[in-house]
């Protein structure tokens, strides 16, 4: 993985802002800021971010790409959309936030441990397999993600929602042996094999 | 003049009749104001009630009307009897409308109105029909100084417009600077690539308009004279000297580029490569549209930086205190000369705060689009390094120490207003060496800008050979209520020289100077004052036996309308007076009137209202207010019906600068309890529509202290307050503090004297 961080890094020397521009989602937008810091204002988490959205694009621009990628600022972002309606500039801020995080993740030097990384890796691995998200499964992955204690501990927290849910029918409690996926999930791999394929061709990035 | 014959006129509409005895009215305009003819009317400016007024003025010899009715601000065209001398009594907003409809309220009311009514009658009986001005100039050609766009603009408008131009440009060419230029900021759609500068197209309109006598390699030697009547020496290079006449002056001698060798911490003058914008305009018209060459050694440029508000903005010594307002859109458009050539220069723009007026936001984000990069630091440095430069600078998002380097650095520095002589040092050493008690304040703001100055105009008047400068050296006169304007009356200017622009703001400006200065000549032919009292005509005269030759008027006017005769008289010049009454207010031995507006006409209102006694426990408090914006406010407090305290006695003036202080001590004489004056702000940011009135008013009123002090009266019985348009809460809330503050310092013990 950290080859190709270190192939990316020979590609663009320190053209950052480049980089960004042909890798990260809504990239091309990020030469558009205007640092008015409406964004930053506008974030809810703004205030717990090491860099807020408007630094983040100021540090892109001034070339400091480690910081930048190893930062846990993006994986903040909740998609609550402030930013996007009110900045004058027009930024798909929230898109950038998550294509930055998606392209740091790739080049495996997104930070290790954030949480937010890690749900987003069980999530995916957890849809890919079958092509439909199994609930139960994903939930205790997650409650488990720090370990049994833990797991346990949210499981007994969160049990009268779970009781409710599945006495409404919007779990199942079976899913784990009776989960039903796509017709056939064989072929979702093959299709998204390839859809990795293609972007990768497209980023040069050699798999 | 046929013999003098007053009629009074009062109305009963709008609920005066309900809320005020107009018989009562009547009866003292005929026994106490002396007045022949009184008539009341239901609906005064209804049709029946102007053709009233209208077959007395005809057929019953009536020369002085008194309509007693709604605010002199109110109905002008239908009592708009221009062949009479015209009084108004406000009853409505000044009285009615301030006044509680209660039956406590309605006997203080009804002295209101009575002293109104005796005010009014005092008023009439000292004024006259203004003299037409015997010295009223005829040429309506106008004299546009400077050659620029700014200067071309101003005599394509004029020239358009009908009227003769005289155009005199200093050097050998029209253009100035945008002659100069590659390419300039767009001023079209889609705002989104650099355009022809158009000089070319300008100089070829001013070849055509028929109107328009260019003198290239020329300058003037002497201006004197007066709107409608100025006569110009414009001397060329040669030697060769002709004296034309002209009806008024626009000067749009433009601004001179701010000298970079004062930043030698942004690398000027340690490498070549550091240059400034103007610079960079000769690289880029050398390269034609391909790649730029530094100046060094003609290496294409493949990074460049560009440094804004060099200079500028910042209170450091040597540096420009203000905006030059055109240079983050010309670098941003400088920016775009080396990308378009080459995307794959390296072009960063550091800025503080990148301010892009008009359309400039569009062009902005089409630079951005191109790739250029924006970065908000502050410079700190810039060296050369291996054959480089570095520019150091504090990242003000990161709020970091970082630095970038470049082949070529450009940095953008200001505008220096080319204003001519700074005429205020002079002036202000006259009144040092024995001109008296003045206003001009002793201390010289030290400019720390210098640049060489020769005088643009040569003006022979006494008060000095330029314009005044205003702020930072600009000359002009209050830039947002009244732009163009100059403290010199029939003189404009526009473009740079009035304050920072850029080339599509100079070209407005140069449009609404070309307006004003056909206004004053077509004003000034018909002996009218030119803006604020625009069409009034009224001028002051002065007794001269009267006169003790203190010079108090000629200094003090704001508009240099006042010379010196061989004798050391004061010499008005009616054309260039703006009727402030300034001279009237200054002079200490009050031998300079208007027909219409004299001490007498103020002092007899004063004079004129029923005292009370101490005993009566109601005071009488005079208010002096501006007619420019504090009697507006008390108009328009009116209208939203706050009131205020019925002892007031109001009685507007033609600006503070024309109270003179004999109104003020004969008030507290005569018993008057509080005295309130109204007039605009003062200081540098004014907005006293002649200029320096309020502020010459302030200086008097502070001297007045040493009198009250003889009298044994508090200070606190005579007030000055600074009063905007739009004080329309504050006035009403002012005059009832005051009123409270006079019950709590007791009356004036000089009643009944
Ligand atoms: S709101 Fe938009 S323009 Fe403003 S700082 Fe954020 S991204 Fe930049
Ligand atoms: S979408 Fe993300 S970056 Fe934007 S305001 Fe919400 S949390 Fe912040
Ligand atoms: S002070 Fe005012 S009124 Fe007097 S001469 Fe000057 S401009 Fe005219
Ligand atoms: S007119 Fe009055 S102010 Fe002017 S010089 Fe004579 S005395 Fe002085």
């Amino acid at each position: 993985m950290s080859d190709v961080n270190t192939a990316m890094v020979q590609k663009y020397r320190n053209d950052f802002l480049k980089e960004v521009e042909e890798n990260v989602e809504e990239g091309h937008w990020v030469k558009m800021c205007m640092q008015c810091g409406v964004c930053s204002g506008s974030c809810p988490f703004g205030p717990h971010w090491d860099h807020p959205p408007q630094e983040i694009f100021m540090m892109i621009r001034a070339g400091k790409r480690d910081e930048v990628l190893t930062t846990e600022s993006m994986w903040m972002c909740t998609s609550c959309y402030n930013c996007i309606v009110r900045c004058p500039r027009e930024l798909p801020i929230t898109h950038i936030m998550h294509g930055l995080a998606n392209y740091a993740h790739r080049l495996g030097i997104a930070p290790k441990m954030n949480p937010t990384r890690r749900f987003a890796g069980i999530f995916w691995n957890n849809i890919a397999k079958t092509g439909r998200v199994n609930e139960l499964a994903l939930s205790l992955k997650l409650y488990f993600m720090d370990g049994f204690m833990s797991g346990i501990k949210k499981g007994l927290a969160m049990m009268s929602v779970g009781i409710g849910m599945i006495k409404t029918k919007r779990l199942n409690p079976f899913a784990l042996i009776s989960h039903k996926g796509v017709k056939n999930p064989k072929e979702l791999h093959v299709l998204l094999k390839k859809a990795r394929e293609i972007e990768d061709r497209r980023k040069g990035i050699a798999s | 003049m046929s013999e003098k014959k007053t009629a009074v006129y009062v109305c009963r509409g709008c609920g005066i009749g309900n809320r005020l005895d107009t018989d009562q009215l009547a009866k003292i305009a005929e026994s106490e104001g002396k007045c022949s003819l009184v008539r009341q009317h239901d609906f005064l400016c209804n049709a029946d009630g102007v053709s009233t007024i209208r077959n007395d003025i005809d057929g019953e010899g009536v020369t002085h009307v008194v309509i007693a009715a709604c605010s002199r601000r109110a109905k002008t065209d239908a009592f708009g009897f221009d062949d009479v001398a015209l009084g108004r009594a406000n009853l409505r907003e000044g009285i009615i409308w301030v006044r509680p409809d209660t039956e406590e309220a309605r006997e203080t009311t009804q002295e209101m109105a009575d002293d109104f009514l005796r005010m009014a009658c005092a008023e009439i009986q000292y004024i006259k029909q203004p003299d037409t001005n015997q010295n009223a100039g005829t040429n309506k050609n106008i004299l546009v100084v400077g050659g620029g766009v700014s200067g071309m603009t101003a005599a394509i408008e004029a020239s358009k417009a009908g009227y003769g131009i005289l155009l005199v440009e200093k050097t050998g060419q029209l253009g100035g600077w945008a002659a100069k230029l590659h390419k300039r900021v767009p001023d079209r759609e889609p705002f989104a690539d650099p355009v022809d500068a158009g000089v070319s197209d300008l100089v070829k309109s001013v070849e055509y308009e028929k109107n328009i006598n260019v003198f290239l390699n020329s300058s003037i030697t002497r201006t004197s004279g007066a709107p409608g009547q100025f006569s110009v020496d414009i001397s060329a290079e040669s030697g060769e000297t002709v004296t034309e006449n002209v009806g008024s002056i626009i000067q749009a001698s433009g601004f001179s580029g701010y000298d970079a060798n004062q930043l030698p911490e942004l690398g000027y003058g340690k490498s070549p490569d550091v240059i400034d914008q103007a610079e960079l305009e000769q690289l880029a018209i050398q390269a034609a549209d391909g790649p730029i060459k530094r100046p060094s050694d003609g290496k294409e440029v493949e990074s460049v930086v560009f440094v804004q508000c060099a200079g500028q903005r910042s209170d450091e010594p040597g540096h420009l205190p203000y905006c030059s307002g055109h240079c983050c859109n010309t670098s941003i458009k400088q920016a775009m000369y080396f990308k378009d050539a080459n995307p794959n220069v390296d072009t960063v723009v550091i800025f503080d705060d990148l301010r892009t007026p008009g359309n400039g936001e569009d062009f902005y984000r089409s630079a951005q689009r191109k790739g250029v990069i924006f970065t908000k630091g502050k410079p700190q440095q810039v060296s050369p390094v291996d054959g480089q430069l570095e520019v150091k600078f504090h990242d003000m998002i990161l709020n970091d120490e970082a630095a970038a380097t470049a082949d070529l650095v450009v940095l953008a520095t200001g505008q220096i207003p080319n204003s001519g002589v700074d005429i205020e040092p002079a002036a202000m050493q006259e009144v040092e060496d024995g001109g008296g008690e003045s206003a001009a304040q002793a201390e010289t703001e030290t400019r720390e800008v210098q640049i060489p100055v020769e005088s643009i105009l040569n003006l022979t008047y006494r008060q000095g050979v330029d314009l005044p400068h205003l702020r930072h050296g600009f000359s002009d006169s209050h830039f947002i209520c009244f732009p163009y304007e100059t403290q010199r009356s029939g003189i404009y200017t526009c473009g740079p020289v009035r304050r920072p622009m850029d080339i599509a703001q100079t070209m407005e400006d140069a449009t609404g100077a070309a307006l004003k200065s056909i206004q004053a000549v077509e004003n000034a032919v018909l002996g009218r004052a030119a803006h604020p009292r625009s069409g009034d005509l009224s001028f002051p005269s002065f007794r001269r036996e009267g006169c003790t030759q203190c010079k108090r008027c000629t200094v003090e006017c704001p508009f240099g309308a006042i010379d010196e005769d061989e004798q050391r008289y004061p010499l008005f010049n009616e054309s260039r007076c703006r009727r402030c009454g300034t001279c009237m207010g200054a002079c200490p031995v009050r031998v300079i009137s208007f027909d219409n507006y004299s001490v007498d006409t103020v002092g007899q209102q004063i004079k004129s209202v029923n005292m009370p006694d101490e005993f009566d426990e109601k005071p009488r408090i005079l208010i002096l207010a501006c007619e420019n914006d504090a009697y507006p406010a008390l108009d328009m407090a009116a209208q939203q019906g706050l009131e205020y305290s019925a002892f007031v006695r109001i009685v507007p003036v033609r600006c503070l600068g024309s109270v003179n202080t004999i109104w003020v001590t004969d008030a507290l004489n005569s018993g008057y309890d509080g005295v309130m004056l109204m007039g605009c702000k003062k200081g540098d940011d004014y907005q006293c529509h002649f200029v320096k009135g309020s502020e010459l008013a302030h200086y008097r009123m502070s001297k007045i202290d040493d009198t009250l002090q003889q009298l044994q009266l508090e200070p606190e019985r005579v007030e000055i307050y600074e009063v905007e348009i739009t004080d329309i809460q504050r006035v009403p809330a002012l005059i009832n503090e005051y009123a409270a503050k006079i019950d709590e310092i007791g009356m004036n013990p000089f009643k009944g004297f």
